[in-house]
């Protein structure tokens, strides 16, 4: 044992005696390798009953996959998926077996094969020696040889402006890749996009679910509705002439900025600043979070709070949609609010702010 | 040479037979292709054995699942956010507008036969993909398998990892259903808050104002083409590296930097890689056929003004999620422009600081340890204490993330103060892993130490002998050559001295202050390690065995020390512990 260690270095450090930095680390130390453990035979090996039976398995395994594969069959055409979504734990008649079939066909042929490896194939360990990953110091200094020589040849070294320009040619065609995309999408007009919602002096204030408008009376303290101005929900009963009712991309985008939360408090518990845009405690403010823009939907009652049920910014309603918890920055903006002329809620104009997540032109 | 190539591992010697039809039918395929000087080698081609290497594997074969289950979901899958009214078996939503894409994914769960397996076998296999591959890195990390010549794959692996993620966050949005829907709006914020570009980001990426209806086919072109196509050169390039580099193996009798120790690639590897395809496909068919995941029929088509409480992406967006809860809402305003320090930090810088530290690793440690030797053998995770406590402390940072980005859900379940833990999280993810990490290298430490007293002292038998003075030992008996070698088959850390700031001529050394970094750094990631011990150490250690206790050996030999003299069953003089 001692002999063997004496010949190496004590750090295991043997970079000296490979100048090329790729020789492999050695830690023969302070204990000589043994050498590979003996092989020892398994029963497959030695009886050949046990091989037998292990080749019975085997061959057992993967007729249950034979099997498995003529039910998956016969369950694709026994049940059709729409009739019982629900059945057997609310997975589907036709899910189950389906994926119970095919699960058993895959896998009895993958444990029928590792079987095969582990008890009928040759199970000794060999050894093969590993090479380094660098070539050879000769078939480097052919290589390095053969590029030198190419670029000789190409009088791309003599010829400077050849080089020069070829590579600004190149850089510029980044110009066109770039260009080609601008049409992905419109630039951002910010003041008509970003900056403007679907609220006008006096759009009716109606529910997101029913399109009916609200009334100072429809709202008890403490309550809550969600609304969208008329005109981005199908209405109740009838369109009105003079409104214009949108459809499909535009809806989505307008209902994506302009959806609100109509809240009724205590008028005493609202502060004043905020009572001024609203109706005798009602108060109206955008659903879309300052955050990254998830709808706000969570009320507490008791502390006039609202949070966001994505990443938990909660704001108070009484104290113009200030932030009290939660990584929003910014209140939440407030719609101005009166009754109009026929009794209903409507807003006195457009946001005074843009909603929803901020950016970078926003100032 | 001849030896270098394995023959047989077989009992029996191979016998000369008349060519078959095989070997014809590989004689033609070499008249044309000439592939059999490359296949030579290969098809022999020795892979080193260890349950550990299966991790990798599980990706691989994961991602195949969701190549051939992605395969057949293309069939009847619709990209268009184009209203349509639905009018399919689901009987609850029948009727309603909503998006093709998300019309054509209820007809694939409730109309397609096996459809609804299919997709659920391709979100269960999304996370098997990118949970094995996590783990995969995990292993690579702690066994130092990244080292020199595989840093280049390993940096491969990072970006395989980074674009699994936005492939899984691509699919996750294309049924347009109500959360995919809030997963893309959640985007769209964080794009918004890149300084000076974000708006025109946004509006490039959806074609206009969110949501447009340009994001679904754009989204689903990168899931089916784009990135897959990136993730397949990148798995070609990471399995013809593994080939070149051959398989790192754990030290052990007959395994050393030079060789590489295990059964051949024909038949046994390719039956076990094969099988195990087998088996990771049939365990993802039964996970689909029995296990729920994504209904999205449940959230119903999106709508911009309705989100559910609760809502969760998947969980490898969770660290993304915990960043964005437990970030305080900073933001600045100045000049005229917004900057959003509470999106910009969590959402787009952090993830990629995080995944580009773990990927960094390396070359720190390449470049304070300089060294430049290749490494086939792997390191047991206490040999390399400074590296794990690394590792430790960031899972643990990354499962600090995870749980803040369930806050709501941890409030609910534990009935705490959701604020609590948000403000909790937000100290705990700066204190929590630096204690994580301390705790890891003291612990490695003592590992190596008990290491060392197993190869001094022997192992504990677990048998308590008594002397005749009355004191009690426990006895320890030396280990086996084999298990003692591999015990020591590691490298010594050396540490870099602080050297002078000036050289031998009185020049200031250049870059003395790099140098004086590198020496710190190296005294502080390696000073505290113990190293293994030295042949004269081993030498003492056994004779100062054999010298104190050869009495206590023999004397424990002339009668039965197994421990059943203590069982209660038969009395024991002088043992007064039972008596109360």
């Amino acid at each position: 044992m001692s002999d063997h260690q004496d010949n190496l270095p004590a750090t295991g450090h043997t970079d000296g005696a490979h100048p090329g930095g790729h020789a492999p680390a050695r830690v023969e130390e302070p204990i000589a390798n043994p050498g590979m453990e003996r092989h020892l035979p398994r029963p497959t090996d030695v009886d050949e009953a046990a091989a037998k039976r292990a080749e019975r398995q085997v061959a057992t395994f993967f007729v249950i996959s034979m099997i498995s594969a003529v039910l998956f069959c016969v369950a694709y055409f026994s049940f059709e998926v729409g009739e019982s979504p629900d059945t057997f734990g609310r997975i589907g008649a036709s899910n189950l077996t389906l994926g119970l079939s095919l699960g058993l066909a895959l896998l009895c042929i993958g444990i029928g094969v590792i079987q095969w490896a582990r008890k009928l194939m040759a199970d000794v360990e060999l050894s093969e020696p590993r090479h380094p990953v660098a070539s050879s110091p000769e078939d480097r200094s052919e290589t390095l040889a053969a590029l030198s020589q190419g670029l000789e040849e190409s009088g791309l070294a003599r010829r400077p402006l050849i080089r020069n320009t070829l590579l600004g040619s190149l850089a510029m065609l980044g110009l066109p890749a770039i260009v080609a995309l601008r049409d992905l999408g419109p630039l951002p007009d910010i003041k008509n996009t970003l900056e403007k919602t679907f609220w006008t002096p006096g759009a009716r204030i109606v529910n997101d679910v029913t399109g009916r408008p609200l009334r100072p009376s429809d709202l008890e303290i403490g309550g809550l509705v969600n609304a969208e101005p008329e005109g981005l929900v199908e209405p109740y009963d009838g369109e009105r002439e003079g409104i214009e009712y949108l459809e499909g991309v535009e809806l989505l985008a307008e209902k994506g900025k302009a959806a609100v939360i109509v809240v009724r408090m205590e008028p005493e518990d609202v502060t004043e600043e905020t009572s001024n845009w609203g109706v005798e405690g009602i108060v109206c403010y955008s659903k879309i979070c300052t955050h990254v823009g998830c709808p706000i939907s969570l009320w507490e009652q008791q502390t006039h709070h609202l949070l966001c049920p994505c990443h938990q910014s909660t704001f108070d309603l009484a104290d113009k949609g200030r932030v009290v918890f939660g990584p929003a920055a910014r209140a939440l903006p407030q719609l101005p609010i009166e009754v109009g002329p026929d009794g209903y809620l409507v807003a006195v104009s457009d946001f005074r702010e843009p909603v929803g997540p901020s950016y970078w032109e926003r100032g | 040479m001849s030896e270098s190539v394995a023959k047989t591992n077989g009992p029996n010697a191979a016998v000369t037979k008349k060519p078959t039809r095989g070997a014809s039918a590989v004689t033609w395929a070499d008249d044309r292709l000439g592939l059999a000087t490359a296949a030579k080698k290969n098809l022999r081609k020795i892979f080193p054995d260890h349950w550990s290497f299966m991790l990798g594997e599980i990706a691989l074969w994961s991602f195949v699942i969701l190549l051939i289950t992605g395969v057949f979901l293309t069939f009847w899958f619709k990209p268009s956010m184009g209203e349509v009214e639905y009018m399919g078996s689901y009987a609850q939503l029948r009727g309603l507008h909503m998006s093709e894409a998300y019309a054509s994914t209820l007809d694939i769960s409730f109309d397609v036969r096996g459809g609804l397996l299919m997709r659920q076998m391709h979100h269960w296999s999304a996370m098997l993909f990118i949970a094995a591959m996590l783990v995969h890195m995990m292993r690579v990390f702690l066994t130092g398998a990244f080292r020199k010549p595989r840093e280049l794959n390993w940096i491969i692996g990072g970006l395989l990892i980074l674009l699994g993620i936005i492939e899984g966050f691509a699919g996750y949005s294309l049924p347009d259903d109500l959360l995919s829907g809030t997963g893309l709006r959640i985007a769209d914020g964080l794009v918004k808050a890149t300084p000076v570009l974000g708006t025109y980001m946004s509006f490039f990426m959806f074609g206009g104002e969110f949501p447009g209806d340009d994001i679904i086919p754009r989204l689903y072109m990168a899931h089916i083409l784009l990135i897959p196509g990136l993730i397949l050169a990148l798995i070609a390039a990471h399995m013809l590296l593994l080939v070149y580099h051959k398989h790192t193996q754990w030290p052990g009798p007959g395994r050393t930097e030079e060789n590489v120790v295990g059964f051949p690639m024909l038949p046994v590897y390719a039956a076990k890689a094969g099988g195990f395809f087998f088996i990771t496909f049939g365990v993802t068919a039964l996970m689909g056929g029995l296990m729920s995941i994504n209904p999205v029929w449940k959230y119903g088509p999106y709508n911009p003004s309705q989100v559910t409480a609760g809502s969760q992406p998947d969980w490898y967006m969770g660290i993304a999620e915990g960043l964005l809860r437990i970030m305080p809402g900073w933001e600045t305003s100045i000049f005229g422009v917004t900057l959003s320090w509470n999106v910009f930090i969590p959402g787009q810088l952090m993830p990629i600081i995080l995944l580009a530290m773990v990927l960094a690793w390396p070359f720190l440690e390449a470049w304070v340890t300089g060294d430049k030797r290749e490494h086939h053998l792997l390191q047991r995770p206490r040999n390399a204490p400074t590296r794990t406590a690394f590792l430790a402390a960031m899972i643990t940072l990354y499962g600090l993330l995870w749980a803040a980005g369930g806050n709501d859900i941890l409030a609910v379940i534990f009935h705490l103060n959701l604020n609590h833990i948000t403000y909790f999280m937000r100290g705990a993810v700066f204190v929590v892993p630096i204690l994580v990490f301390m705790l890891t290298r003291r612990w490695c430490i003592s590992l190596q130490r008990q290491d060392n007293e197993t190869l001094l002292h022997g192992y504990e038998t677990g048998i308590i002998m008594r002397s005749a003075e009355g004191g009690y030992t426990e006895r320890h008996l030396p280990i086996s050559p084999e298990a003692a070698y591999t015990l020591t088959a590691r490298d010594r850390d050396t540490v870099h001295e602080v050297e002078a700031g000036v050289d031998e001529n009185g020049v200031p050394a250049s870059g003395g202050r790099i140098a004086a970094v590198r020496a710190r750094l190296s005294q502080a990631m390696y000073g505290h390690n113990v190293q293994k011990p030295t042949a004269q150490e081993l030498d003492e250690g056994h004779h100062h065995a054999e010298d104190e206790h050869a009495h206590e050996i023999e004397a424990g030999l002339d009668h039965s020390a197994d421990g059943h003299q203590f069982d209660g069953r038969h009395p024991v003089e002088g043992e007064e512990l039972r008596s109360h």
